[in-house]
């Protein structure tokens, strides 16, 4: 039976990995390299950054809709003002626990939070629909 | 050591794994409907990572004991190190009891679907090290002609080290400090973590199905080979629609596109002329696995036209961020890869146990009925739920969160009545191949420990 068998064909494996090589460094270089908002992430953002997965608010909420669903997506939860992200970091609410977190630690998570809010929209509401079933986001300041 | 010990060890784990996927996914359900049900003690976000840690260990360990337990069969000779197979199930076992106590105690600090601490995914990598060392090790020099399962099993073991690994360049501040490069290289690595655990499973079903009906296209063919192509390019590329929305270059976005996820036309095909196949030839005495892997092609094709739906970014920007895309991940998950995978726990275990699966039998059939009639409703009511936020998402700005919450609470009753019915058929299925791992590691008339001739050469096979 083996000796029937066709060989896999390697031009075609050889040509998937080296384009997929090629779209990985793409990926992780200029296809990424957009900072949508004006403002970088700060350093308390970065701090921000690492406390939302030590307390692994994804679990609950979403960023550009990717998480949990029993949370709102907390893209651009910031443009609602700190003050509104404080109230439940703070207190926690009907479903989510109070972490009873330190001072530090609130304004760090809201910092990464505004830092977010500036990336860009989640529900995307400037997007346009092409002929072929793809969209174009229109503007990408929020 | 008994015979075999290894593949049914992981098989037994992996089924201990599914029950506790799916009692915690219960609790889960119930929390959706009143978020205050423990919520101090273990709250919504320590038992999603559980759940998700659970149903993961049920996948991947249930794949370890079949391949342990077919590479030996298939190539015609002993493993190459059944020492180091104890080591990597050892190894799982005691880093999966460590991973749930973490995430019980609230120890977290990875990323979603991974997410305990980033030091246990190194047992983890080392784990799959030593399998891949073991399969490679195992068939060098063994075969000329590798048949397509076996490319799909090297290719799922080579490419879950590489995404796996990928999934931690977050450690890395150049990747973690853009919010647009974090988002995109950890959806890129999950996308092709499924894509290589797909891999894996699908050459388990091609196996399962050759194994079957002795049918050497579908270890040879060139549609098999096509499937395993379109498969991979899927592994490579078929990531984006996760990440259609986050604002990186459209190029990635296009690419995704292009590729799709045709892989599951193909794979539907082939079911279905193997189908065909086994109509002509009841005889074979594996017919459970075979009655599995039937019901595995009916998910195949409704989770085609979502998977399908999603792919196209026009649509997916209104299904993205909804219960749709879960609806799609529990689809594919429970009613394909679940149902091969328990085609291939039934296979192993009717090789020694055909007598007490058959005096099962009828709560079997009778499980499997009610799994996928719930699993319909549990998919049904995802898709229902998933469209009226999608609704909110999109086009009605004035309803608060919280009101529609409140306004998906009769899908998410239908979710938990139906997560009960799919626990409860999954338990009818379940119970009997449990009997027969408590016969196998129970058993006093056990006295093989190797591999026998008449094993090696039944192999199936190839």
């Amino acid at each position: 039976m083996a000796e029937k068998a066709p060989r896999i064909n390697q031009r075609v494996l050889f040509t998937l990995l080296v384009g997929f090589a090629v779209f990985t460094i793409f990926v992780y270089t200029a296809g990424t390299d957009v900072e949508p908002g004006p403002i970088p992430i700060s350093n308390i953002g970065r701090d921000g950054r690492l406390l939302y997965q030590k307390y692994n608010c994804t679990s609950c909420h979403q960023l550009y809709g990717l998480g949990g669903y029993i949370g709102p997506d907390l893209t651009n939860a910031a443009g609602k003002g700190e003050a509104y992200l404080k109230a439940f970091l703070q207190n926690g609410s009907a479903v989510m626990p109070n972490y009873n977190l330190p001072e530090h630690e609130i304004e760090a998570i809201t910092a990464y939070l505004v830092y977010v809010n500036e990336t860009g929209h989640f529900p995307e509401k400037m997007a346009q629909r092409t002929w072929y079933g793809s969209f174009k986001i229109l503007g990408n300041t929020p | 050591m008994k015979k075999d010990f290894v593949p049914h060890l992981f098989i037994g784990i992996a089924l201990i794994s599914l029950v506790a996927a799916l009692a915690i996914g219960c609790i889960a359900a119930v929390q959706y409907l009143y978020p205050s049900f423990l919520k101090e003690q273990l709250a919504f976000y320590k038992i999603r990572p559980i759940h998700v840690t659970f149903a993961f260990s049920w996948i991947v360990l249930s794949i370890f004991g079949g391949i342990y337990y077919y590479l030996p069969r298939i190539c015609g000779a002993q493993l190459h190190s059944k020492g180091l197979s104890r080591v990597h199930a050892y190894l799982f076992a005691a880093t999966g009891i460590t991973i749930i106590l973490a995430l019980a105690l609230g120890v977290f600090g990875g990323r979603e679907y991974l997410a305990f601490s980033p030091i246990l995914s190194i047992p983890v990598l080392i784990g799959w090290g030593l399998f891949g060392f073991n399969y490679f090790r195992t068939l060098y020099k063994r075969l000329e002609k590798w048949p397509v399962f076996l490319w799909m099993w090297a290719t799922g073991i080579v490419f879950f080290l590489f995404t796996f690994t990928e999934a931690y360049l977050w450690l890395i501040p150049y990747f973690r400090n853009s919010l647009v490069r974090d988002l995109t290289v950890q959806w890129k690595s999950f996308g092709s973590l499924v894509g290589s655990l797909n891999m894996l499973i699908y050459g388990t079903a091609l196996f399962l199905m050759y194994s079957i009906t002795k049918d050497e296209k579908l270890a040879y063919g060139a549609k098999s080979f096509a499937l395993y192509f379109l498969a991979l390019a899927n592994l490579l590329y078929g990531w984006g629609h996760h990440t259609y929305i986050v604002p990186a270059d459209p190029w990635i976005r296009t690419i995704a596109y292009a590729i799709s996820m045709t892989e599951l036309i193909i794979l539907g095909n082939i079911i279905w002329q193997w189908r065909k196949t086994v109509r002509s030839s009841l005889k074979y005495s594996e017919l459970l696995p075979a009655r599995l892997l039937y019901s595995a092609d009916l998910w195949v094709f409704l989770n085609l036209v979502l998977a399908l739906m999603i792919s196209v970014p026009a649509i997916n920007i209104l299904t993205h961020g909804t219960r749709i895309t879960v609806a799609h991940a529990m689809g594919t998950t429970i009613g394909i890869n679940s149902t091969i995978l328990l085609a291939s726990v039934f296979y192993i275990l009717s090789q020694k146990y055909s007598g007490v699966l058959e005096q099962y039998s009828g709560l079997i059939n009778k499980g499997i009925y009610v799994f996928h009639i719930s699993l319909f409703a549990f998919f049904a009511f995802l898709v229902m739920s998933g469209i009226e936020r999608s609704g909110w998402l999109n086009y009605d700005t004035t309803v608060t969160f919280s009101a529609l919450q409140l306004s998906l609470r009769p899908y998410l009753i239908g979710f938990l009545i139906s997560g009960v019915g799919l626990a409860v058929g999954v338990l009818m299925i379940v119970s009997p191949a449990l009997r027969c791992l408590y016969c196998f590691f129970m058993g006093h008339n056990e006295v093989e420990t190797e591999l026998s001739e008449s094993d090696l050469l039944n192999a199936g096979t190839v």
